[in-house]
């Protein structure tokens, strides 16, 4: 008589709490990274390409992370369809904001507009990656004897409207994180007198911190060219 | 006061029901919501309209039976109150009034502003008890010691009356801070860790047979609980469940 993880309600919000973990984790390296584009563009350039070419992080942990991204997706559509169906008749007066934050109830508008952002993310630079090296062959990160990431990434940020579509989805993903970071404890059981205040005060910080990083780091690109 | 109500009109499952019009007047602010509706149904009566249905009993907030989701909220504006302990000093005089039922899939209309919440008992019939011989030879429950945390921890949680607000108030329609409460009840206590393993997993997949949504923690419910339920009881049950599900021999 008992249910799988998967096919119970507090087992599938646990697995959606370990995916935005594990989310909340690449978004940190992913940042880190970034910024080290505004610090100096040789390492950038030198990091970069490690992280393109290595074997481990190509072939193990990028096909994870994009398992890791589809399954949190698709965990946060299906839990919505069946939120939906819970209650077929909604009430004709209504004031959640009495007693919830915008942001808490309104996880998949974040959420989608943030996979919408990434699939001109995607299309800006994932793409191109993997066509030069799966497709072209070429893993040397090498554009006239050169390292190349340095100069694509600056290069993609001289266009005002990419640089403020890029702004505004940071801002999508800010109001997603800062419900998204404490409620990935909560969901995994973990509640404290003591601890969940330091949490939520984290997960604020985060959701502050990295999103307008990457504004920043975008701004920084745009405006040392323009 | 006199104010204009809009109420939930429904015969039965099956009718589709709508919001109709009442004025009432004259009505006291020391009355109780309650009260109010008594009033109204009175005027209806005289009127040879046939009276709202709604649910009521002990009308001094411990039996969780009177509902109501009023302008736009569990149990009204008022906090940590049940309908009827929610007065109308807390309505503006002229002030219009939307009344309507719980709605949850799991907790259908069946009259006017009654619900049928049986779901709720069939979750407590999955496991919200202690199994004891009460053959005569029960043990002193006071002959056990507890530490003074668990105890109190254990209080509040029982302290939840299986109203629904929780339910009524969740954009999902969970229902995952009444079956935290019924687990954490019992996990607490030494006479409830016997059977916590497949209590938690019987009433988390009794909650979902009956077609509640998921909890996606906004803490609605908590805020809108007449007894104040934490939503630290729900990660008590999240963690009773993981360690259950990992650990169940069944």
């Amino acid at each position: 008589m008992s249910n799988g993880l998967s096919d119970s309600s507090v087992g599938r919000k646990v697995l959606m709490a370990l995916s935005g973990f594990f989310l909340l984790f690449f978004l940190m390296q992913h940042f880190v990274i970034n910024l080290f584009s505004v610090i100096s563009a040789d390492l950038f350039n030198e990091i970069s390409h490690f992280m393109g070419t290595n074997g481990l992080i190509q072939f193990v942990l990028q096909p994870i992370l994009i398992f890791g991204f589809l399954f949190h997706l698709a965990m946060g559509m299906y839990l919505e369809r069946k939120n939906s169906a819970a209650r077929p008749i909604k009430y004709a007066m209504d004031k959640p904001s009495e007693n919830s934050n915008w942001m808490s109830r309104n996880m998949l508008i974040t959420g989608i507009m943030v996979m919408l952002f990434l699939a001109l993310h995607f299309y800006d630079f994932w793409f191109p990656e993997i066509k030069t090296k799966f497709i072209d062959g070429d893993w040397s990160g090498l554009h006239n004897g050169e390292f190349r990431y340095w100069e694509e990434l600056h290069h993609k940020f001289q266009d005002i409207i990419r640089v403020s579509i890029y702004c505004v989805a940071f801002i999508f993903l800010a109001l997603h994180l800062s419900h998204g970071f404490q409620s990935a404890f909560q969901s995994v059981g973990f509640n404290h007198n003591k601890y969940t205040p330091i949490i939520k005060k984290l997960g604020t910080l985060y959701a502050i911190i990295i999103p307008f990083g990457f504004i920043f780091i975008a701004l920084f690109h745009y405006f040392t060219q323009n | 006061m006199d104010l204009t109500l809009k109420v939930w009109r429904q015969k039965n499952r099956e009718e589709k029901g709508r919001l109709e019009t009442y004025k009432v007047t004259g009505i006291s602010e020391h009355a109780s919501f309650l009260e109010m509706l008594d009033i109204m149904n009175e005027q209806l009566i005289k009127e040879g309209t046939e009276p709202v249905a709604f649910d009521h009993d002990c009308r001094e907030g411990i039996c969780g039976t009177c509902s109501l989701y009023i302008n736009g909220e569990a149990h009204g504006p008022d906090r940590k109150v049940t309908t009827c302990q929610l007065h109308m000093r807390m309505f503006k005089d002229g002030e219009t009034i939307y009344i309507e039922p719980w709605r949850s899939a799991a907790m259908p209309v069946i009259k006017d502003l009654i619900v049928d919440r049986s779901s709720f008992d069939r979750i407590q019939q999955s496991g919200g008890f202690v199994s004891v011989n009460t053959s005569g030879n029960t043990q002193d429950a006071n002959a056990l010691p507890i530490p003074k945390m668990n105890a109190d921890k254990a209080f509040d949680a029982a302290a939840c009356i299986g109203c629904g607000a929780c339910v009524a108030t969740c954009k999902n329609s969970s229902a995952m801070l009444f079956v935290a409460a019924k687990v954490s009840q019992f996990a607490y206590l030494p006479q409830g860790k016997v059977e916590a393993k497949q209590r938690v997993l019987n009433m988390v997949e009794q909650m979902d047979i009956e077609g509640f949504g998921n909890c996606t923690n906004t803490g609605a419910c908590e805020v809108e609980c007449p007894k104040s339920i934490s939503i630290e009881y729900i990660a008590k049950m999240n963690r009773e469940f993981l360690s259950a599900s990992c650990s169940s021999e069944s």
